[in-house]
């Protein structure tokens, strides 16, 4: 019997939790494995915390992986313990209860909320928004009576703070530095389409609004200052500004770091038995936060400890986000450029913006606000990179199948519904009707493409949230690392 | 009929075309009216075709002239009236009885008509009273005159029934006078009649013909001189019969030596003459082709001229037959509603006949040589010879050739007075006095349609306002001028007796038309008056004439008429290298004034258009759907190209029916030159030449809307629909905001906008809402807009579905396609699927399982021509 290879993992978020299921399965009996978290528990579903901090859901819903996972796939679980150093010579880990050797290391460390160093950022009642334990001060906070919250970020998870805390009866105001929220995921439009919708909600929203100073009284925080001298009190101060790879243990150690941990393809860091993945890493210049791309990695590392050589590549990456009950989505490139052309549909009345970018005949961007229900189909087209132009004019209704018979769309009908000369279908109703058609076909032809993508974007629950994930768009798409 | 018989409503007679087809009305009792065709009328026994089967559509007041109005504003009769007798009396005593001038219609009832010629003719002293029959029927009438005596149509519609070939000149029988040609194709199958379709275009009516002769423009007469000429070489001539005739001999010089071009083979013209020379019970139906021409009284005659030579004439399913377009076309031909007639087919040159006439009228002056025919008559408005006018129930500004300069004309004029129904014509916009006139439905009187039968028409709605009968309003005038006891008319049996009474003199003097057995006829019999086919004399009643060789010359005898073909009016050249023919659709009705109204006629055909063939269209660089810049001497057309091997090369056809209201750029006759029949007056309104260019658009919209909408480019065509209206639009120039432009097109300013812009391709969507519910929707593209029309036709005041501005259905919603059977309302998309998915193999069985077709029949070829398409797409796959 072979001697089964000591493997060490620190980290149980998601990415974690999507390695370990890939490897158990591939290899159940080739590893022995050492799982470390700073979190007193395991893996559970970091995206579903809005709804847990909204009340619609337990804790014990979005756990994903309980003590019976672990136990039944022979995982040692060092839940609550902080690692506290690497001896890369030695290949041990030392954690506050006690070392582990590995013969390989998986570093999946995730990330940490920034803190803007305020005065007063120390205060009682300032937090971050990042796990369930920030989630309960949250419910904490807001049970008290009369309770005021300010959120300091209008981006995704700030506004998802916001929105939670509004539910469960605070009043709350959320601050925001840019002209418009969620500025990197939306444009201009749809940006003020949220704050109304945001503000509909109750939530007060300020834009171009810095902050100063976090007030305090006894310790506790009580307002938050503005540069402009207005003081918005509270009695919860949320900071929700971006996240940093967490690369302290990473860098302590003396692995290579660029912004994150720097990787190869093979997800290996410049020590070779020294794996990492997730928020924590950084990939040919890129960093990550959606979900999809973490599990792309996931699998691959998996391939890499198994011995197979798979590559990680990155690919165009869209988002697609429920904040509040708005539904959000962005993908590609939506800056403006010269060549760039746009379409853009506007229903104010029930809240639906949508914006395609448009390049040399090729969708480029998306951005929808209030029905996302053709995200995907967009989003396909963007990778593909397919040639829009001959359904440019419906292009925005996405592919959803047309009714009615066929030849109706030829203008003709409106000289003759039906000359007997006129051929049936033979102008460009029909040809339309064929483009439209065989483009959804098109994108499934590379399933090795967008597999991933493609799943995590087709309405699963990740794909309708993404709190404790940032909205990371790596390639083309604005980088959104830090936005939060 | 059996009067006693129940009725389910009360009988009158359509008011469209000279089939005169009887109908049943019954109003609702809330203004409403149910129309159905009466199964005791001789013209069409039940039968109905689809603009009469939608009558009770057009019968809606948004449109109505309810009050007079002088100079813009509202006033009374006596305001308004006192207005027109004056400003007539000063002009005539200022000017002469010849400065003044009527224009009226074959619209109005024979009563009516009775009353606008007397008081002109016989009273203001001028024969300047023209009628619109002259752009439908002056050549016929000439032709007829010239041949027989008399303006007299020898046979009956039985005789199309009897008949063992049918040949069709230049008539689109198939659209222009359904019901006769469902009777027609009903005896086709009884008994096999074989029917022959002459025309330069292929027609609906070729769908049901066993051949088709694809003529050049302008060869009729040349073609029947050929048919002359076989006649003679095959000696079918009657010999027997040409006793009763002068002018053989001329005849068959004339037709001898007529090199004219038919643009037919000589197999085709052999074929055409065996068939005719011996099929001894054969009709020649003709109609607008053969009279609006230059030559159109010599086409008639060299028509005449067969059926007098071998005495095919007068008996059982043989002789000419002219079928009229207007619904009393015949009854203004009796009245003298021609500048050239008198009454009773009575004639103005004749010393004798005036002399009868005006003592019979006891008219203070009558003129002895005839008026301005039409062109002419506008030809003198525009020069300021006619300085007072008064435009009774027509629309000349869009229908009279050179339509541009006419419209000019009226406008330029010192005084225009128009009666009709509404005042949104263009015609009418250009009157100072305005007079609301009863309706069909609401009116009561007379008109004979074309095989001379007299039917009634009964008002059962009340006139709406203070709208009132023609006759009521010409006779005030006539008395306002000074006339008391000659126009102290009571009712319009009053006026029939004393027609009646006149054509007593005139069969006297040995006319045709002879109704003197009602002279006396009572109010009550008039009321119930049958269809009774005139003449109803002492010595005659109804049947055919000439088969006894009688004719109303002097010496009692036809003439041959020596006719050869004529160059057209224009020639195609360089500049103008397209021939362009114009004519009607099925669905509408001249200016679309009433036929407009109803969105199921509306839906056939929703835009003016120009059928091309596909090898010009190539030339042309044009695709289907594109607008196409059309252009005359005279003046030019935007219109919707539709390509077609229907037309020859170098031949285009356009429809006349749009005008000012509902597609500006479609006023076809306004590139149509006002060049005249020199002995009919009657223009050649089929014979223009023009160019033809692809529009350069730069942004094709569609719209919808619940609201009247304001149009505001180069080219638009508005139609009705159940929603409220549909319009196609077009122009050279983009908006730069679109949604300002739709707020501006539905003078919505304030509605709540949905928005889809593409800007650097001038695509554009919006969609505005009041509430719930869309108001309006407008779509853009730079290329012929491609949404599913008769879908987003029926959204506007609905609360419509969330993609509103995809233009399609949702998928679970079927769309019928566009109309094809406007009656039943029936969309081609419902009859291709039950062909495709239910496996229906015949028109009889669709009309089984859908009723398409099975009510006026007039889309019957429509469905046949999609089961042969169908056929053709399947062998092609």
């Amino acid at each position: 019997m072979m001697t089964k290879t000591r493997l060490v993992i620190i980290g149980a978020g998601m990415a974690s939790g999507r390695l370990l299921e890939h490897l158990t399965a591939a290899a159940p009996e080739a590893f022995d494995i050492t799982l470390f978290n700073a979190e007193p528990r395991g893996t559970y579903n970091r995206i579903m915390l809005s709804p847990v901090l909204a009340g619609d859901k337990s804790f014990a819903e979005i756990v994903t992986h309980d003590d019976a996972w672990y136990a039944a796939r022979h995982v040692t679980c060092r839940f609550g313990e902080c690692v506290q150093r690497i001896d890369r010579e030695a290949k041990v880990v030392i954690g506050e209860k006690g070392e582990v050797s590995y013969d390989k290391l998986v570093i999946a460390t995730g990330s940490t909320p920034f803190i803007i160093p305020l005065p007063g950022h120390d205060l009682d009642g300032v937090i971050a928004y990042r796990d369930l334990d920030d989630t309960k001060r949250m419910i904490d906070a807001a049970s008290k009576p009369g309770a005021r919250a300010v959120v300091i970020g209008g981006g995704l998870l700030g506004l998802e703070a916001a929105a939670g805390l509004r539910l469960r009866g605070m009043d709350v105001s959320v601050v925001h530095l840019a002209g418009h929220l969620m500025e990197r995921q939306l444009d201009e439009t749809a940006g003020h389409m949220l704050k109304a919708s945001l503000e509909a909600k109750g939530i007060d929203v300020l834009l171009e609004a810095s902050s100063q100073e976090i007030l305090g009284h006894n310790g506790h925080v009580r307002a938050l200052k503005l540069a402009d001298g207005r003081e918005l009190p509270c009695n919860l101060l949320v900071m929700a500004v971006g996240i940093r790879p967490n690369v302290a243990l990473a860098r302590d150690a003396g692995l290579k770091i660029g912004r994150g941990i720097e990787v190869d393809d093979h997800l290996v860091s410049s020590d070779p038995s020294i794996l990492a993945l997730g928020e924590c890493v950084e990939h040919r210049g890129a960093l990550f936060g959606l979900v999809a791309p973490l599990y792309d990695q996931a699998k691959v590392l998996a391939e890499t400890l198994v011995g197979n050589s798979a590559c990680f590549t990155q690919s165009s990456l869209a988002t697609k986000l429920k904040v509040t009950g708005c539904d959000l989505f962005s993908a590609g490139d939506f800056s403006d450029a010269p060549g760039r052309e746009n379409i853009v549909y506007r229903d104010p009345r029930r809240g639906i913006y949508k914006r395609l970018i448009i390049e040399g005949e090729r969708l480029v961007g998306a951005v929808m606000y209030g029905d996302t229900a053709d995200g995907n189909w967009f989003f396909g087209l963007i990778k593909d990179g397919t040639r829009i132009g001959p359904f440019r004019e419906t292009l925005i209704f996405g592919p959803s199948p047309h009714g009615g018979g066929e030849g109706d769309l030829d203008p003709f009908s409106a000289v003759a519904a039906w000359s007997p000369e006129t051929e049936i279908c033979g102008s460009n109703g029909l040809r339309e009707k064929q483009i439209t058609f065989c483009l959804p076909c098109q994108h499934s032809n590379h399933p090795s493409d967008n597999e991933v993508t493609s799943a995590q974007l087709s309405g699963e629950p990740e794909a309708t949230s993404a709190v404790a994930v940032a909205a990371t768009s790596p390639g083309r798409a604005a980088p959104c690392k830090g936005v939060l | 009929m059996d009067g006693a018989a129940p009725v389910p409503g009360v009988r009158s007679t359509c008011p469209y075309c000279g089939v005169g087809c009887g109908v049943l009305l019954q109003p609702d009792g809330a203004g409403g009216l149910s129309v159905q065709g009466d199964p005791e009328h001789p013209a069409n026994l039940g039968r109905l075709c689809s603009k009469g089967s939608a009558l009770a559509e057009t019968i809606d007041l948004g449109q109505r002239l309810l009050t007079p109005v002088v100079d813009g504003a509202p006033t009374s009769w006596d305001a308004a009236l006192g207005r027109v007798a004056t400003r007539f009396r000063n002009t005539i005593s200022d000017y002469g009885p010849d400065s003044v001038a009527f224009y009226v219609s074959g619209q109005l009832l024979t009563e009516d008509y009775y009353v606008a010629n007397k008081l002109m003719k016989g009273f203001i002293g001028s024969a300047n009273i023209d009628t619109n029959s002259r752009l439908c029927m002056a050549s016929t009438v000439a032709g007829h005159r010239r041949a027989f005596g008399t303006d007299t149509v020898p046979g009956t519609y039985e005789d199309l029934e009897e008949a063992d070939l049918i040949v069709l000149v230049g008539s689109n029988l198939a659209w222009c006078h359904p019901v006769i040609y469902q009777r027609l194709l009903a005896a086709k199958k009884e008994r096999g009649t074989m029917i022959v379709v002459i025309d330069p275009r292929r027609t609906a009516t070729c769908d049901g013909a066993d051949l088709h002769l694809a003529i050049a423009p302008g060869g009729d007469v040349a073609l029947f001189n050929q048919l002359f000429a076989a006649i003679h070489r095959s000696g079918a001539v009657n010999e027997a019969y040409l006793r009763h005739t002068e002018g053989f001999a001329s005849t068959l010089e004339a037709a001898l030596s007529d090199a004219g071009e038919t643009g037919l083979t000589e197999e085709e013209i052999a074929l055409f003459c065996k068939l005719w020379v011996g099929t001894e019970r054969v009709v020649t139906v003709f109609s607008q082709g053969v009279n609006q021409s230059i030559s159109g009284t010599d086409k008639v005659n060299s028509i005449l001229n067969c059926h007098l030579a071998t005495g095919r004439i007068g008996r059982p399913g043989m002789g000419p037959f002219s079928v009229t377009g207007q619904p009393n076309a015949m009854g203004g031909r009796e009245v003298g509603g021609l500048s050239n007639m008198l009454a009773c087919h009575l004639a103005l040159e004749n010393a004798g006949h005036r002399s009868a006439v005006r003592e019979f009228w006891r008219s203070p002056v009558m003129p002895d040589r005839g008026g301005y025919k039409a062109v002419d008559l506008f030809g003198a408005v525009g020069d300021g010879r006619i300085k007072a006018l008064w435009i009774i129930h027509t629309n000349p500004a869009v229908t009279l050739p050179d339509a541009d300069k006419v419209r000019n004309a009226i406008g330029a004029c010192d005084f225009v007075v128009v009666s009709d129904i509404t005042g949104a014509t263009d015609t009418a916009r250009l009157a100072h006095v305005l007079l609301p006139a009863a309706a069909w439905a609401e009116k009561e009187g007379t008109v004979t349609n074309s095989d001379r039968t007299i039917s009634r028409q009964r008002a059962v709605l009340p006139a709406p306002g203070q709208a009132r009968p023609d006759w009521d309003i010409l006779a005030e005038v006539g008395r306002r001028m000074g006339w008391e006891e000659p126009f102290d008319y009571q009712s319009p049996a009053e006026i029939f007796r004393e027609h009646a009474a006149l054509s007593e003199i005139a069969g006297k003097f040995g006319r045709d038309f002879d109704i003197s057995a009602l002279a006396d006829i009572e109010d009550d019999v008039y009321a119930e008056l049958a269809p009774t086919r005139w003449p109803v004399s002492a010595t005659r009643s109804g049947g055919r004439f000439f088969a006894d060789g009688a004719f109303y010359h002097p010496d009692s005898k036809a003439r041959l008429i020596p006719v050869q073909s004529g160059p057209m009016a224009a020639a195609q050249s360089e500049r103008f290298p397209f021939r362009l023919n114009t004519g009607r659709v099925r669905d509408q009705w001249h200016t679309m004034t009433r036929t407009g109204l109803s969105s199921r006629l509306s839906a056939h055909l929703a835009e003016p258009f120009l059928e091309i063939n596909p090898a010009d269209a190539t030339n042309l660089d044009l695709e289907t759907a594109d607008l196409v810049e059309v252009e005359s001497e005279t003046g030019r057309a935007i219109l919707r190209v539709q390509i077609t091997d229907a037309v020859k090369e170098g031949h285009a056809f356009a429809p006349m029916h749009w005008t000012g209201e509902t597609a500006p750029s479609g006023r076809i006759d306004a590139l149509v030159p006002g060049r005249t029949d020199p002995i009919s007056g009657q223009p050649e309104s089929k014979a223009a030449v023009c160019a033809i260019r692809k529009m350069e658009a730069a942004w094709y919209g569609f719209a919808v809307s619940a609201r009247p909408l304001h149009p505001n480019c180069a080219y638009w065509a508005l139609a009705r629909t159940d929603a409220g209206f549909r319009a196609e639009l077009a122009d050279y120039e983009a908006r730069s905001d679109w949604e300002a432009e739709a707020r501006r097109l539905f003078d919505a300013p304030d509605a709540s906008a949905v928005c889809l812009v593409d800007p650097a391709r001038t695509t554009a969507r919006v969609g505005l809402f009041e509430g719930d519910q869309l108001l309006a929707a407008l779509f853009v593209s730079r290329r012929p807009v491609a949404v599913m029309r008769d879908y987003v036709a029926t959204l506007p005041g609905r609360i419509a579905p969330d993609n509103v501005l995809m233009g399609r259905p949702p998928a679970d919603v079927p769309n019928p396609g566009a109309t094809v059977c406007s009656c039943l309302g029936v969309g081609i998309n419902t009859i291709v699927n039950a062909i495709e998915n239910d496996g229906l193999q015949t028109v009889e069985a669709i009309g089984e399982a859908l009723g398409a077709g099975t009510n006026c029949g007039s889309c019957r070829p429509e469905i046949a021509a999609l089961f042969s398409r169908l056929r053709h797409r399947e062998a092609a796959e």
